[in-house]
């Protein structure tokens, strides 16, 4: 609104959002300060807000690392393989981030820069199918899965491929997004390097690809935050221990064990979630204008 | 068709042949199969047995069911409203010109980003009835606090309240909405005399309401298949099943009884009110939605 005078209701805006956000912040500031409790000081009454001590962890050689003590604990827990659990998270992510760029882009490619009979039919289709929820596939995907299993040579169940495998057929959501961008890329680029020759693939490669490089980068960001924080996918089609992710071995290892020791919980929960915290604030900025894009089309 | 039509149509369906290769494995494939599914006793370890209609008919009879479905129904209505009051709410706040503008930004969409598993872990510790912090702080004021994950009447809203907590990727969403609403129109709004009440039904609302729209059909969609929180938060169901959601008892169903086409029976169910329910959204839509410039 145009006036420059300081309004009352702007102080009271102030006021109000400072409050909202203390309190939205509130939980994450309690994981962190439960995260570096000793487990007798997570149930003091009254609760300390701020832990007025943190044991770091001391090594056999009496070195003292700069870890504190519940996250060294975490890492090295016997009942959760962390850095194992890591490892699958993290293949599971890079495989689907591939996945989902390559396919998703060229599917876009397809809805942006060729015209063919049937293309906007197919894509008011492909927008449809983000309506239809997962449990519904569930079942089904699982009976397929062990279907292939049987009868071709691609094991599924029993593998992390279910987890992954599918990001490499496009998804609705990111061949939308990537679509939008693709068609506010001038014909003329593409027309140009057509006439000069070049194959549509090259042109995906070699045009496209490059100019929709931000774009590329919201894809990548949605599809890691999605793979990372997977859990319904994992505890349907992961059967084995040593291929749990983070977020599965965490549950299970809660409702096995947790209930009790609330600062490890906290500690590993913490740690599952600092990835996404600095890739967060590494690129904010981009992920912001992804969410907005997305919501536009109304 | 010519023979560049067809040319055209052929490399086309090339690009598109990622999605649309995933589409009918991986969509299609299973929608079908889940259908056929449903009119099946089927239990993974033997083939399919074509039985009709049984699996509806016995659904129509499960307490379960209905309770999952009545709990669902129960949490969306918790939920949606409340999401959309403060989603839209806390834009409006956020975009006020104010110092730490950026900053206040940031910490209302942070907790979207959080990993389920994370999230319910610290809410689990939060709402812990005998440790937990909620029910210390509220012992502060003299009130008792209920166990509040172990009450059959206080476990919804405590979901709720939780799930609100990742209310930031709406505001987000909403905010650029905000930035499309044509400044002009708030000024001749003032000239108008209109207050801030009638700038923000006249003016704002109305210009929003495609993006409402679209959150409000997400929302549907979503919340009928919440299967992590309650899951992770309250398993088995909770306190006499009063947190059981459609999708658990799906997935109970599935993969702990083996019953693969009960479950796709109520797989279908839950894709027809999701149907009926978005159509419904759709309809209402031409009364309350406007188009700018259309």
């Amino acid at each position: 609104m145009p006036s420059q005078r300081p309004h009352p209701e702007r102080w009271f805006a102030f006021v109000g959002t400072t409050l909202i956000c203390i309190a939205f912040l509130f939980p994450l500031f309690w994981m962190l300060s439960t995260s570096l409790k000793r487990n007798d000081q997570t149930m003091e009454d009254p609760p300390r807000y701020i832990p007025n001590h943190i044991d770091w962890h001391h090594t056999a050689g009496g070195l003292v690392l700069p870890i504190p003590e519940n996250y060294w604990a975490v890492i090295t827990h016997d009942k959760m393989d962390f850095p194992l659990y890591t490892r699958n998270t993290v293949m599971i992510a890079v495989l689907s981030i591939i996945g989902t760029v390559l396919s998703s882009s060229l599917a876009a490619y397809g809805f942006s820069k060729i015209k063919f009979k049937g293309r906007n039919a197919m894509f008011a289709l492909m927008l449809g199918t983000m309506m239809i929820p997962f449990p519904v596939l569930m079942v089904s995907l699982f009976s397929i899965f062990r279907w292939m299993g049987d009868h071709t040579p691609i094991q599924m169940l029993g593998t992390l491929r279910p987890l992954w495998l599918p990001a490499w057929f496009g998804s609705a959501f990111n061949i939308f997004l990537l679509r939008q961008f693709y068609i506010t890329i001038p014909d003329e680029l593409s027309e140009a390097a057509r006439i000069d020759g070049c194959s549509e693939l090259g042109i995906w490669w070699r045009v496209i690809l490059p100019l929709s490089k931000p774009a590329l980068m919201v894809v990548a960001l949605f599809t890691f935050m999605a793979a990372w924080n997977n859990f319904f996918g994992a505890l349907i089609y992961v059967q084995h221990r040593d291929q749990y992710t983070l977020s599965l071995g965490l549950q299970v290892f809660q409702s096995a064990h947790g209930g009790t020791e609330w600062n490890l919980l906290m500690a590993a929960s913490l740690l599952i979630l600092s990835p996404v915290l600095v890739l967060f604030f590494v690129t904010q900025r981009t992920f912001i204008e992804g969410i907005a894009t997305t919501g536009m089309k109304g | 068709m010519t023979r560049t039509d067809a040319r055209q149509l052929g490399k086309g369906l090339a690009f598109v042949s990622p999605w649309l290769v995933g589409f009918l494995l991986f969509m299609l494939l299973p929608i079908v199969l889940s259908f056929y599914y449903s009119l099946c006793d089927y239990t993974l370890l033997q083939p399919p047995l074509f039985v009709g209609l049984e699996n509806y008919r016995d659904l129509v009879h499960d307490p379960i069911f209905w309770q999952s479905l009545g709990n669902t129904l129960y949490f969306a209505a918790l939920t949606i409203p409340s999401a959309l009051f403060l989603s839209l709410g806390l834009a409006m706040l956020l975009n006020v010109k104010m110092p730490g503008q950026a900053i206040f930004r940031t910490i209302i969409f942070l907790p979207s980003l959080m990993p389920i598993v994370a999230s319910a872990m610290v809410w689990m510790w939060i709402f812990n009835g005998k440790i937990g912090l909620l029910n210390n702080l509220l012992s502060k004021i003299g009130v008792s606090g209920p166990d509040w994950l172990g009450s059959s009447t206080w476990t919804m809203p405590a979901l709720a309240l939780m799930s609100l907590w990742g209310v930031g990727y709406t505001v987000v969403i909403y905010l650029a909405g905000l930035q499309d609403v044509p400044r002009e129109l708030y000024e001749a709004a003032q000239i108008d005399g209109a207050g801030l009440w009638s700038r923000l039904w006249n003016v704002t609302l109305p210009i929003l309401s495609p993006v409402i729209f679209f959150n409000l059909v997400m929302s549907i969609i979503g919340v009928l298949q919440v299967f992590d929180i309650p899951y992770i938060m309250t398993p088995n169901g909770g306190q006499g099943r009063s947190t059981e959601f459609i999708a658990m008892y799906l997935n109970d169903n599935a993969f702990r009884f083996l019953k693969m086409g009960y479950a796709s029976a109520i797989a279908w169910i839950m894709l027809l009110i999701i149907l009926v329910l978005t159509g419904l959204a759709f309809w209402s839509s031409k009364r309350w939605v406007h188009y700018q410039g259309k």
